[in-house]
């Protein structure tokens, strides 16, 4: 099938402004958005930029806006969307040319939620023990893989940039429900402040984006709680 | 810019992770340095889990798990270091999960266990549940985890910056590096009493891949240009199930949760094929059995495909257990796995070969196992060789853990006790010369052209079997493809994020890989393990039972060399599943 494909150029080396360019190529409807990007890149304009790797919805690379909505290029079949196809990088990061944005922003506040297990006392010779039930608490938050789509997607986030964002909270939940973690004080503290999760205003943008069904504003949600009924 | 640091890891998948983290505790200044950002690496896209004899849920030792990986290995694997490899598993994956790693739990909270091909106990005498895992994304959380734990510790990231050159001086010492910074087309040097390579696998040599577009053989393609050899390059496994002609991977797991491969008859085939281990037999056979069911026209529809049904194992497995796979089928087929089977076939899957190392991560470079002094190189990039002539499912998790953390030792107790050694009088200058010499070419041809035209002729004649004439015809036509490089033309000239050019100069690394990967494949005159010759169908011990050592040769040809594979227990025998 005939698939028109148009993408939000931009290089700050040689452009004065974004501008659209327009291409058309011959695809197969179960093939991936990434594909059609990469037929555009291989055989026609070798300028076009993208991040990409694994090209199976697990490296996270590849998040953009598609028609409109953020997802990941190479998790979007072209037949489920047609064959008159928008791309446009990631809205409220800066664009480092065409389809790649800034990420360090987006990395800093994941940093800022301390995302590693803290627990300092001596675990013996082998694993500690968690149960299955424990374990399920926080099993969607592990799912995450930082692509950013849910954040770009965030109307908070895109009126104050300093909001910690979605993805950053989700990490924050993976470890403050894991019972082996021992810092729920000092991470609730990182995402209680003024710009952390309390800008959440359960808007569902970010669980409509993320392309690992995870459910965040619901983790937002209890992070909220915790944060309540936790008297420290 | 110069930049000193006393080890410098090239790589942040689990391997490159765990040398720094390693290298970090012993004191000593380290940098991650990737083309990726760490969290991209493709250890995340690892599913079905990661072997250690823990014993959670029935008896289990060390050197049972030796044992499945000497025979896997067709008898090519050394020894001395798949034993250590299965004695240091447990202890590493306890201390994954010390560190923070979600593994699912059996009902007591220990970590939960399952069974996966060639895992048996007893030397061969039943399954085993020996992979520990976290869902299907167990990758993932080693990739995560250990990035978490790079973060405490503050190690430095040099992110999306591609090493290009390594800087052997005159005295044959590995100084450090040379990298690209993709961001602004920078060249920087990297000068280091240790350097890791951790650059991780090649599948993007065959035309259907299960890796990672990014997986382009960079770290042995550059060592390779410099006079260090390639080890067992002939032996590149071809996973049993990747998704019909995308070759994305569906984990083992599935057969070793109780799915099973099934042909247009609806037969079970593989019962024909390893009546004992049937569908859980090792890769390669399962392979080539899928193979010959399409070759006599037991494919789906007559088809490239089989089909792998999981049906049977219910919605509660397959979500709970199993549900990235579940989402994989929902996704790139339209296909549910809970009430329909997944249509699969072989797909390039993993490196068995690479950079020659000894069990301390060092790189030995001749025969005589001589190692070049500050060079390491761990995970999938390396070739200990723990993994010989084909390597078990989950076995490539362990390896990465467990030789990224000794590597990392081994480089820091080096720096430790060296100082920084001289560097070459050339240090970026002919990195900047090759690249300028790619921008300024205006020939005909296309980067995505030769790509294409290599990937189909390794996936055809050298994949899941191989005679003289198909490995005489790639090599042939993979030197012609080299020629032809020289005339593509780059359309982006530009500094910024120039992914054009990133592309032609990983094509190279692709070229030289499947180079030396043909011809390797070529003098190996016998089948052993991913090696299967139909004009020699039987191992031969006599003239092979030796590891092949592939150098840069005279006017751009291969040398090959050989040398010997350690024998410590498992004297070889026939190979039967």
């Amino acid at each position: 099938m005939k698939v028109t494909l148009k993408i939000l150029r931009f290089n700050p080396e040689t452009d004065q402004k974004p501008w659209w360019g327009e291409y058309e190529v011959d695809m197969d409807p179960d093939d991936r958005v990434l594909d059609a990007i990469h037929k555009v890149k291989w055989y026609q304009d070798g300028t076009l930029t993208v991040r990409r790797s694994c090209a199976h919805g697990i490296c996270g690379s590849d998040a953009m806006v598609i028609n409109g909505r953020n997802g990941l290029a190479c998790r979007t079949i072209i037949k489920d969307i047609g064959s008159r196809i928008t791309l446009e990088p990631l809205r409220g990061f800066r664009v480092i040319k065409d389809l790649v944005v800034d990420m360090e922003p987006f990395m800093e506040k994941y940093r800022s939620v301390m995302p590693y297990l803290i627990n300092d006392e001596d675990p013996g010779p082998r694993e500690r023990l968690q149960s299955p039930a424990e374990r399920a608490i926080f099993d969607e938050s592990t799912k995450c893989i930082l692509c950013g789509c849910c954040t770009a997607s965030c109307p908070s986030f895109w009126a104050n940039p300093d909001y910690l964002g979605p993805a950053a909270a989700v990490q924050a939940h993976r470890f403050i429900f894991d019972s082996r973690d021992r810092a729920t004080e000092e991470r609730l503290a990182a995402v209680g402040g003024k710009d952390g999760v309390w800008r959440c205003r359960t808007i569902f943008n970010c669980v409509e984006a993320c392309p690992r069904e995870i459910n965040i504003t619901k983790a937002i949600g209890e992070i909220k709680k915790a944060l309540l009924y936790n008297d420290g | 810019m110069y930049y000193q640091y006393d080890v410098i890891v090239v790589g942040a998948g689990g391997s490159g992770l765990f040398a720094a983290l390693y290298a970090a505790r012993r004191g000593v200044s380290v940098a991650v340095i990737s083309k990726l950002y760490p969290t991209r690496s493709h250890t995340g896209t690892a599913q079905g889990g990661i072997a250690a004899a823990l014993g959670n849920l029935e008896e289990d030792h060390p050197i049972w798990h030796a044992y499945d990986t000497v025979k896997g290995s067709d008898y090519l694997a050394d020894q001395d270091a798949v034993e250590t490899l299965t004695e240091e598993a447990v202890d590493a994956v306890v201390e994954l999960e010390h560190m923070g790693l979600p593994f699912n739990r059996t009902e007591t909270g220990k970590i939960n266990q399952r069974r996966f091909g060639g895992h048996t106990r007893d030397f061969g005498e039943a399954p085993v549940k020996r992979a520990a895992f976290a869902a299907d994304r167990t990758g993932h959380m080693i990739l995560q985890t250990l990035y978490q734990q790079c973060i405490r510790h503050n190690i430095s990231f040099y992110d999306e910056f591609q090493v290009m050159d390594v800087l052997i001086n005159k005295d044959g010492v590995m100084t450090g590096v040379v990298a690209y910074e993709i961001a602004t087309g920078e060249l920087h040097v990297f000068h280091a009493k240790a350097t890791v390579f951790a650059t991780g696998g090649w599948g993007r040599v065959w035309e259907i891949t299960s890796n990672a577009h990014t997986l382009t053989g960079d770290g042995p393609a550059v060592a390779w240009r410099r006079g260090i050899p390639l080890e067992d390059m002939e032996f590149f496994q071809f996973h049993p199930t990747g998704i019909y002609k995308m070759g994305i991977l569906i984990t083992e797991a599935v057969r070793g949760e109780g799915g099973i491969l099934i042909n247009d008859k609806g037969e079970r085939f593989m019962e024909r094929y390893a009546p004992h281990a049937k569908d859980l037999a090792s890769r390669d056979v399962v392979s080539r059995a899928i193979y010959l069911e399409i070759r006599a026209g037991r494919g789906i529809g007559g088809k490239k495909y089989v089909y792998l049904d999981a049906r049977h194992l219910g919605a509660g497995v397959i979500e709970k257990r199993l549900p990235d796979i579940a989402d994989f089928c929902r996704t790139y087929l339209g296909v549910d796995p809970v009430t329909e089977p997944m249509p699969v076939q072989p797909t390039a899957h993993y490196a068995m070969g690479g950079i020659p190392t000894n069990a301390d991560g060092e790189v030995v470079i001749d025969r005589d196992n001589s190692v070049m002094r500050g060079f390491f190189a761990a995970g999938e990039n390396a070739c200990v060789s723990v993994h010989g002539a084909n390597r078990l499912g989950t076995n490539s998790l362990v390896d990465l853990v467990v030789f990224g953390r000794r590597s990392g030792a081994a480089a820091a107790k080096f720096a430790l006790a060296n100082d920084f050694a001289e560097m070459p009088t050339e240090t970026w200058e002919p990195t900047r010369a090759m690249l300028d010499d790619l921008l300024a070419e205006s020939g005909e041809e296309k980067a995505a052209d030769i790509r294409k035209e290599m990937q189909e002729i390794m996936f055809a004649n050298v994949g899941v079997f191989r005679t003289e004439e198909l490995i005489s015809g790639a090599v042939e036509k993979v030197k012609e493809l080299r020629e032809r490089f020289n005339h593509i033309t780059i359309q982006d000239r530009g500094k910024r994020f120039n992914t054009d050019l990133l592309e032609t100069w990983e094509l190279r690394n692709l070229l030289d890989i499947a180079y030396v990967t043909a011809s390797s494949a070529l003098a190996r005159k016998e089948s052993r393990g991913a090696q299967a010759r139909e004009d020699y169908p039987k191992r031969d011990d006599v003239n092979f039972l030796a590891h092949t050592l592939a150098y840069l040769g005279r006017d751009d040809s291969v040398r090959l060399d050989y040398k010997p594979v350690v024998i410590t227990r498992f004297e070889p025998k026939e190979r039967v599943y």
